[in-house]
């Protein structure tokens, strides 16, 4: 059953009564990859985590095409820091499997082979919290992809990485975005969101202020903020 | 200071010996504690765990409650298991008074509050960091409990060890239900108590440094299997 579009109507977070995201109407369509952008504390984690559902709406609501529960198997979602549970390599990567019942033997299997792609495949045994900042955001990213989702979320996967953890990253997402997975990716580094957007969302204050075609957005962005965060004015 | 000296000389040669009362007593308090920890550790460990990951209306009081009852007299814990068991108690007819089977029904109560505050602490920690990612997986809660207790195992380790020190050195409430009773219920503690009493200080010296000796021991070999100090972080 199709998954998409994913329709916001309204939709509202809050904590503590300030208002993090919204109110956000939003349709997205199942193909390609859109870059969230925006200023620090503009509410894209917010943002990405609500589309997630692992933060309730407030208000307003969030509708896959197929049922909630059936669209919750199919998704996954790779944090800023990513969670390095105190198990081996191996062991992390394989956990999302192991939840769904898949044998014991045939989780490693897989996850093995995913560390190889990964460039871990000789660290398979070793505790994955001693792992360094690029390494544990490539395991997130291989422990996010070993379900095979239809949708993958990353909230900023490369802040703080170097350029060629980052470019390691980005063959993985690449490769996962022409196998067919949806991306909803945020970032901060404008390089990376012209190399992998499809259409890019800008969020200010936690409303949406553009969304758009990459090429346009890119070309020239039709709101005013839009333009003085392309040009890399500081927005607020 | 001559008491010292004599004591330690008596445990010398009781533990050389292999003196048969002392073998006798200790494996008793040795059979009675790890009993009395393996049930409270089944029942405080998933406890914590629970109060971990679950959010109910109780859940504070619970903790608050779990918190304070750490400090629970041993001999009103004794007081109350007695009343419980006496002849004429609710469980009476089980028959159990003055045997064992009290004295680890005294020790459970007593150590759970102990364990699972414990590892309560540990696993609430680990259950902030895990917390996104368990929730983004889809986890049930069951699983997130096995999560927990599984990669939090040596922390719990700990816990269960806090738990055995507090049994093995407890002599209050096994005293009111076990009764002492010389090869049924007297057991290390017990019998330092005695020979206390009875003016036998280089006696009880011997058994509280066999007692002693027996705990670090314990701890150790624990230590030793579950390679705690070892691996950086974990």
């Amino acid at each position: 059953m199709q998954m998409f579009p994913l329709t916001v109507e309204q939709g509202v977070v809050r904590r503590r009564g300030k208002v993090l995201v919204g109110p956000v109407d939003l349709t997205l369509e199942g193909v390609g990859a859109t870059i969230v952008v925006g200023p620090n504390g503009a509410g894209k984690t917010s943002f990405l985590k609500m589309l997630h559902g692992v933060v309730r709406l407030n208000g307003g609501s969030l509708t896959w095409a197929c049922p909630r529960a059936e669209a919750e198997k199919r998704q996954a979602f790779v944090f800023q820091t990513p969670v390095m549970m105190r198990r081996s390599v191996v062991e992390n990567i394989a956990y999302p499997l192991r939840l769904i019942g898949v044998s014991r033997k045939e989780a490693r299997a897989r996850a093995a082979d995913w560390a190889r792609r990964i460039d871990l495949g000789d660290a398979l045994e070793r505790p994955a919290v001693l792992l360094s900042g690029g390494e544990r955001q490539k395991l997130a990213l291989a422990r996010a992809l070993i379900r095979e989702p239809e949708v993958l979320f990353l909230d900023e996967p490369c802040a703080s990485l170097d350029g060629r953890a980052t470019r390691e990253i980005e063959e993985i997402l690449t490769e996962a975005a022409q196998s067919g997975t949806r991306l909803i990716m945020s970032t901060h580094n404008m390089g990376q969101a012209q190399r992998l957007a499809d259409e890019v969302i800008l969020i200010i204050g936690g409303r949406i202020h553009e969304f758009t075609p990459a090429e346009d957005f890119f070309a020239g962005p039709q709101t005013p903020q839009g333009q003085a965060f392309l040009r890399g004015d500081i927005v607020e | 200071m001559s008491d010292l000296w004599d004591g330690l000389s008596q445990a010398f040669w009781l533990v050389v010996m292999l003196d048969p009362d002392l073998v006798e007593i200790t494996l008793r308090s040795l059979r009675v504690t790890l009993t009395a920890l393996a049930i409270a550790s089944a029942i405080a460990l998933p406890l914590a765990a629970l109060l971990a990951v679950r959010r109910f209306r109780l859940r504070r009081p619970t903790i608050a409650v779990l918190n304070a009852l750490m400090g629970l007299p041993p001999v009103v814990v004794g007081l109350i298991v007695y009343v419980f068991l006496s002849r004429s108690g609710p469980l009476g007819v089980l028959g159990l008074l003055f045997t064992p089977s009290a004295m680890v029904i005294a020790q459970v109560i007593i150590i759970v509050p102990l364990v699972a505050s414990i590892a309560h602490q540990s696993l609430r920690e680990l259950w902030s960091d895990y917390h996104d990612l368990l929730i983004s997986l889809n986890t049930t809660q069951g699983q997130r409990i096995r999560a927990l207790l599984w990669d939090g195992r040596r922390a719990l380790l700990t816990a269960a060890l806090a738990g055995f020190g507090r049994a093995i050195g407890e002599v209050g409430a096994i005293m009111v239900v076990g009764g002492n009773i010389d090869h049924a219920t007297r057991v290390l503690t017990t019998a330092i108590a005695l020979e206390t009493g009875k003016g036998e200080f280089a006696m009880a010296l011997g058994l509280g440094f066999v007692l002693i000796g027996m705990a670090i021991a314990v701890n150790l070999s624990i230590h030793w299997i579950g390679h705690t100090e070892r691996g950086g972080r974990w």
